[in-house]
């Protein structure tokens, strides 16, 4: 919602300047502009340079995908070797294991970690005393104020042999589980862990947008007789319905991102038949075995689908629901 | 919020609307007390594992390692906190952090608000291409590699400027400080322009003054994520006295410190083990909750802000 305010109204180039007066004589000149805002253009330079540098110079390194890379050469790499790294990817398995996991944890975050903030804002909003609302909304934005080092540091405090967990466990089944290391938890572990991180912060956006709701609208639909599960269905949710959408769109994009950092400081080698991701993986391909072109080329892959999968998303919603990110 | 309405009608209202508020009157009352048990259990939830880490830092490793530590301290013991809080590497990266936080929240304040104040200008030549240039960076990046070799080839590692620089401008940041600035009435600035200020005399002496609230609460974005942040570091500094106390606490608890590498002696090196992490922790958190009731609503204003024009 932020992002599809701030979208550049499409104008033609020139016919706003020649609304203004000063610029009537040349309409859309860049003389004229820069005689006239040569100092916001001196306010741009900065800022320009930081988006050139760290932002569009790592992109067109990705070319490096394509070239051989010596350490401590030329970032763009010594010469080109066509589409070797992207064959030796596709084949293989240890990436195609890790595309796996990205995928699972990725729809289960969708499934599970999507949800549960507009459930949440709901039930917040059926709170009456605002005493009490606001307690529950400030102790539950505070995990996201937290550095991902604690977060990951917690749990694993938690999930550990002597943790809460295996507390909880072996009183009620007489058993405890390595949770750490087992591969078969680790997706609960990151799960769960996501669910308690991101719900509470994650409702901000829909309450921001359940405070706009038409009260007249509730009113209308008690005199038709709707109860309040049926005003829920047909007039809140439909209100920040718009707001759904566009965290839609947004979660979608960084689907193939899925919390790298946190992976890497909660994963093992121990579990990583599940819990080793297409970041991770070429985090290790790239940084610890030195293979900065293999991964590289990885990691373009995981960009381009990762674009895509944002562009296709908000173009569908575009098309089905009228709302889009642009 | 029903009840309210319903006896505001009641004058007025259909006698089937009010019928029908008091049919379901009971189901709502078992939804409202299923509802605040379930928020209820949310704060538990939320705050539990703070206090578990809290009991475990304070306990003795007996009750820790018998894994009965949960909501309070067991066996008070604080013998673990006297060797953090004497360990002068624990000090010296906790100040790299502070330094850390103030260098990169200055350059992403500087960066963030001449960029946002001149793409706010709706006449400005240019100006779709900017916001683009800055927009397109949300959805596509270069990529962990990239990225690595270039910090690298610039010789930026094992220095500050590779911590503070590559995460400088945050594009969700700059959006909603050029739609506060766009939303500042045009007539200020006309009229600064017409006693003879530059765009420059009308940033600093008259938007600037008005942009106290929206400043503070960027500063408090920027200056949170910098304090939490610990990839940069990882990937680019060497030097363990270049480290943020991030670090410190990421290589506790991936095992690169230990007991004895942290300064256990044998007497004590069993209960600095079982509970150095929680202590650790602990440590770590404290300023961020310190701070955290202060400024978590103006967290949510500028979410707000950033979200409610339309």
């Amino acid at each position: 919602m932020a992002l599809r305010l701030d979208v550049p109204p499409k104008v033609v180039p020139g016919t706003e300047a020649s609304t203004t007066k000063k610029r009537r004589d040349k309409p859309g000149s860049w003389k004229l502009a820069i005689k006239r805002d040569w100092r916001l253009y001196t306010l741009l330079a900065l800022p320009l340079l930081y988006l050139l540098i760290f932002r569009y110079l790592p992109m067109a390194g990705n070319v490096i995908a394509f070239r051989q890379f010596q350490p401590g050469g030329s970032i763009f790499g010594e010469k080109w070797v066509g589409l070797k790294y992207i064959t030796l990817f596709i084949n293989d398995p240890s990436f195609w294991q890790a595309f796996q996991n990205t995928i699972i944890l990725g729809v289960l975050t969708l499934v599970f970690c999507f949800p549960m903030p507009i459930i949440f804002a709901l039930m917040l909003n059926e709170l009456r005393s605002q005493k009490f609302k606001k307690f529950v909304q400030t102790v539950a934005y505070l995990p996201h104020f937290m550095s991902v080092v604690i977060i990951a540091g917690m749990i694993l405090q938690n999930f550990s042999m002597t943790g809460t967990v295996n507390q909880i466990a072996e009183s009620l089944f007489g058993t405890t589980v390595n949770f750490t290391q087992d591969p078969g938890w680790f997706r609960p572990m990151y799960i769960s862990s996501e669910v308690w991180q991101t719900m509470g912060w994650g409702a901000i956006l829909y309450l921001a947008a359940l405070t706009r709701v038409d009260e007249s609208l509730y009113e209308a639909a008690r005199i038709d007789g709707a109860n309040r599960w049926q005003q829920t269905w047909h007039v809140t949710l439909p209100a920040i319905r718009p707001t759904i959408i566009t965290l839609l769109i947004l979660n979608i994009g960084t689907f193939m991102a899925v919390g790298f950092e946190k992976i890497l400081l909660i994963y093992n080698p121990l579990n990583f038949a599940t819990s080793d991701v297409i970041s991770t993986y070429l985090y290790r391909v790239g940084l610890e075995s030195s293979n900065f072109s293999y991964a590289a080329a990885i990691g373009m892959f995981e960009s381009v689908i990762g674009l895509t999968l944002i562009l296709s998303a908000n173009a569908v919603s575009k098309r089905l629901a009228g709302t889009s990110l642009w | 919020m029903v009840n309210k309405t319903a006896t505001a009608n009641k004058g007025s209202a259909a006698q089937g609307v009010l019928l029908k508020d008091m049919q379901v009157s009971r189901g709502m009352r078992i939804f409202r007390v299923f509802n605040l048990v379930f928020l209820l259990l949310v704060v538990f939830l939320t705050v539990y594992p703070f206090l578990n880490i809290i009991a475990q830092s304070f306990s003795s490793e007996g009750f820790i390692n018998a894994g009965q530590v949960n909501l309070f301290p067991m066996g008070f013991n604080t013998e673990t906190y006297k060797l953090i809080l004497a360990d002068s590497t624990f000090w010296n990266n906790y100040g790299n952090t502070v330094l850390y936080t103030v260098v990169a929240t200055g350059i992403s304040m500087v960066l963030t608000t001449s960029f946002a104040y001149a793409i706010a200008k709706k006449d400005l030549k240019g100006r779709s291409l900017f916001i683009g240039l800055a927009v397109f960076t949300m959805f596509f990046n270069g990529g962990l590699i990239p990225n690595y070799v270039l910090i690298s080839s610039l010789g930026m590692r094992d220095s500050i400027w590779a911590v503070v620089l590559p995460n400088a401008i945050s594009v969700f940041n700059l959006l909603i400080m050029k739609s506060f600035f766009e939303n500042m009435p045009r007539e200020l600035e006309e009229a600064a322009s017409i006693d003879g200020l530059t765009q420059y005399g009308i940033l600093f002496r008259v938007v600037l003054p008005l942009s106290k609230a929206i400043m503070a609460t960027m500063v408090l974005f920027y200056a949170v994520a910098n304090w939490n942040s610990w990839f940069q570091a990882f990937l680019y500094l060497d030097n363990p006295d270049l480290f943020p106390v991030t670090i410190y606490l990421r290589n506790m608890i991936a095992g690169v410190t230990t007991a004895g590498s942290a300064g256990g002696t044998a007497e004590n090196v069993g209960q600095i083990a079982a509970n150095i992490q929680s202590v650790t922790i602990v440590l770590t958190v404290i300023p961020i909750l310190c701070v955290y009731p202060f400024v978590q609503k103006y967290f949510f204003s500028g979410v707000m802000l950033g979200s409610v024009k339309e």
